[in-house]
């Protein structure tokens, strides 16, 4: 139906509420005890997690089973299955939810649909073996909001995420969805909705912090016939799943804010530049445009009035420049992804020539909430300059990996250790790295300070789109500092000289280092060089990229140095400063190692202890992982 | 850039997309996307063709397909593998996961094997980090895998 009116809205509102209800209310409080439809429960849901990262676990056959399994019972106008975005605990995926004893099932197979059916939903019984045990005490725990990883977690922009059924905009509508656009359009004049995003202190979530409502206020002041409202879902970060699980899990916020900052900015034009290899994202989105069209909250005179507002959605193809806005715009013609110098600015010039205001997923997600909540509310979330929550893709090393959302100012030690659960496999915690690329390593003595955009800053890291990679003793900074370089390298678009040519060079520097053909001298021109190409690139790509580098070797140069003057790597990560041998006392001539080694290194007889040739060894590590009496070592 | 002919069913399947999208070179993303669907990869005439329909100079649509990761010019084999080169799935020793296919395979990244059954790629997160290191052999993931893991794989799908 065609929504016409605020009347309109609200009819549809009441009636998908009732659904919404029982979520929320459990969500809220539950007595604990489970619930049964042989014990007099009259109706539940449950709720599967449809992102990629469960998904990749087959979570949408459990969904089919549990579907087809109430069907073959006759219950399924009493229990409705709702396949819902992400919950952000992707380490213990798949999850299922079960409404109204809000019981999270973890690591579910779909070999367990059946019990899940008989046991919980019929009987009552909670299937203890799925329930989330928590480390420290040893116990299960049911419900979500008593675990640790989501207690300190404050869901704003992942408000809808692993709650509605991102399929169905009734359900996004029922949570106050499309009430920010009504209000804009019916009751506030752009200035006014401009005004509330300022006060409300939100900053650009893809990396550069910009004031958001500042961007749109300068959009606004362009004169033109034609304006355009560009969403960034190129999220390139590797390692950052932020932007994509809001858009697999809370499509509808995105169209509602693009909507909301057209008519701010005077804007009838709206595009989506996002990431072909988000296949489930542009369906997800593919859909929500539909319906929003179909329900008049997009097209011609939305609710009534002058204003009219689409959605187009541009592919991007692969290229971390791209997230870059005048990169972007670039590839959005259908050019080659190269970044301009700025002035002028996109918001005077950019689309075809046009004003343009690009923001990111994350801060359109913010936007609804803002005007519905109020900037006020917004605004007594976090610290004094970084206002409201970010989200974070937490992962590598750590207990708890998954997408969390946490006020601003939250300690890193309260990530890593409380959300995070800690280090894996009770090793020793080394460095977080934040800001991806662009950004930089944090250690041990930065754990307390509250993150927020300036303290990261500050450290020499940076808040970038979320990415959070935590890294234990097991972990070569040198290394690590690598892995970034010649990923910025393979990326670099190749315009300006100092990140084309420089990075390069750190590349080949750092090359040197972990193969053991460093020098002292190497670590002053990383400096140096570094230093230059942070001053004279030409767009933030280039001006970020040695932040890996200018960090690792401020906060581990013990390290470095170790590489270069020791000819050793603490890590055990540079293959070629290892060597690996066989302890003759330990060695029972199994001959395992020899068989497994790929380039027959390995010599010895049976029942005799086993000698590793140096030279034919390529340091795979094959015969230690296969060696069953820790006969090998490595140093 | 040499010139080998297309199947006659693809050049028309290239045309009626370039039609489809107005020959619009400011759709020349979008045009590249599909086509690549046809054939898993844009070998030269296709670019050229496409050139031709845009009215811009071949240069140009070389110049973007090179560009762009996401475009390839080699076919790709009959089960793609990629490995996930996301940071969360290095730090969990994917690098040491990729060396091992290469080793395995007898083949660089970017390349297909002489049979044409396998081709090995990186790629950058698909966001399955709780199932890091990650790698993706077509449609489907592997999870928490380890070099040891990986002939076993390979034999799986021979």
């Amino acid at each position: 139906m065609k929504i016409l009116t605020i009347g309109d809205l609200k009819a549809i509102r009441d009636r998908a509420a009732g659904k919404l209800q029982l979520r929320e209310q459990s969500d809220l409080a539950t007595d604990g005890r489970c619930c049964g439809l042989n014990i007099g429960t009259g109706h539940m849901q449950v709720l599967i997690c449809g992102g990629t990262g469960c998904k990749a676990s087959s979570s949408h056959i459990i969904g089919e089973k549990i579907t087809g399994l109430l069907q073959e019972k006759g219950l399924s106008d009493r229990v409705d299955v709702v396949t819902t975005g992400c919950f952000g605990f992707c380490e213990k995926g798949p999850v299922v939810k079960i409404i109204p004893d809000n019981t999270f099932y973890t690591q579910v197979k779909p070999e367990d649909a059946a019990e899940i059916v008989e046991e919980h939903i019929l009987a009552g019984r909670k299937v203890e073996r799925l329930l989330y045990l928590d480390p420290k005490s040893g116990e299960h725990v049911s419900d979500s909001k008593h675990m640790e990883f989501y207690r300190k977690q404050k869901r704003v922009a992942l408000r809808n995420c692993g709650f509605i059924d991102p399929e169905n905009i009734e359900e996004y509508i029922a949570r106050d969805g499309y009430k920010a656009l009504a209000d804009s359009l019916l009751g506030k004049t752009p200035e006014d909705v401009i005004d509330e995003v300022k006060r409300s202190g939100l900053r650009g979530r893809g990396g550069g912090g910009f004031p958001t409502g500042v961007k749109w206020e300068f959009a606004r002041k362009s004169v033109s016939d034609i304006k355009y409202v560009v969403c960034n879902a190129d999220e390139g970060d590797p390692g950052a799943f932020m932007d994509r699980s809001i858009m697999e899990g809370d499509p509808h916020s995105i169209v509602e804010a693009m909507a909301i900052c057209g008519y701010s900015i005077g804007s009838s034009n709206g595009l989506v530049y996002i990431r072909a290899e988000y296949p489930l994202a542009i369906h997800r989105l593919q859909t929500a445009i539909a319906q929003a069209r179909e329900y008049g909250l997009l097209g011609q005179n939305i609710l009534g009035t002058d204003f009219s507002f689409d959605i187009e959605i541009r592919y991007g193809a692969g290229a971390f420049v791209c997230g870059e806005e005048t990169a972007l715009i670039h590839s959005m013609e259908g050019k080659r992804g190269e970044p301009t110098m700025k002035p002028p600015f996109p918001a005077e010039s950019g689309y075809l020539g046009k004003p343009t205001n690009v923001n990111n997923v994350e801060t359109f997600a913010n936007i609804p909430v803002i005007l519905t909540r109020g900037a006020d509310w917004f605004s007594s979330i976090g610290t004094e300059k970084s206002k409201g929550t970010k989200v974070f893709a937490l992962a590598g090393k750590i207990n708890n990996v998954g997408l969390i959302e946490v006020p601003m100012g939250t300690s890193l030690r309260e990530v890593i250790y409380e959300i995070g659960g800690g280090i894996k496999g009770g090793k020793k915690f080394k460095a977080v790295q934040t800001g991806g690329p662009s950004g930089g390593c944090l250690t041990e003595k930065h754990l307390d300070i509250p993150i927020d955009f300036d303290n990261l800053l500050a450290e020499g890291s940076m808040m970038g789109s979320g990415g959070m990679i935590v890294m234990d003793e097991d972990d070569c900074m040198v290394s690590v500092a690598r892995f970034y370089l010649d990923f910025t390298v393979e990326e670099s678009c190749g315009k300006c000289t100092p990140c084309r040519i420089g990075n390069k060079r750190l590349l080949e520097i750092l090359n040197k280092i972990t193969e053991g053909r460093g020098t002292e001298e190497d670590l002053k021109t990383l400096g140096t060089l570094g230093k230059v190409i942070k001053d004279t690139a030409l767009c933030g790509l280039g001006q970020t990229s040695p932040n890996p580098v200018l960090s690792t070797l401020a906060h581990f140069h013990d390290e470095y140095l170790e590489h270069v003057r020791d000819r050793k790597c603490r890590a055990k990560q540079c293959k070629a400063l290892l060597t690996y041998s066989i302890d003759p006392k330990l060695c029972i001539g199994c001959h395992l190692c020899a068989k497994n080694c790929p380039a027959d290194a390995i010599m010895g007889d049976v029942r005799k202890p086993h000698i590793i040739n140096p030279s034919k060894c390529i340091k795979c590590g094959m015969c230690m992982a296969r060696c069953k009496f820790k006969a090998i070592s490595v140093h | 850039m040499s010139d080998t002919k297309l199947p006659c069913d693809v050049a028309g399947k290239v045309n009626a997309i370039c039609e489809r999208h107005g020959n619009n070179p400011g759709e020349l993303i979008n045009i590249l996307h599909e086509a690549q669907h046809l054939m898993g990869y844009l070998p030269e005439e296709m670019q050229r063709m496409i050139a031709r329909n845009l009215g811009i100079p071949v240069s140009k649509v070389y110049g973007v397909v090179t560009f762009y990761a996401f475009f390839t010019m080699t076919a790709k084999g009959k089960y793609p593998i990629s490995v996930c080169m996301g940071t969360a799935c290095y730090v969990r020793g994917s690098e040491k996961l990729l060396d091992e296919f290469k080793r395995v395979l007898g083949i660089d990244v970017g390349q297909t094997t002489p049979d044409g059954k396998f081709s090995l790629d990186c790629l950058r997160c698909v966001g399955a980090c709780g199932l890091a290191p990650v790698v993706m052999i077509g449609d489907k993931v592997y999870g928490r895998l380890q070099p040891v893991d990986v002939r076993r794989i390979l034999d799986e799908l021979e």
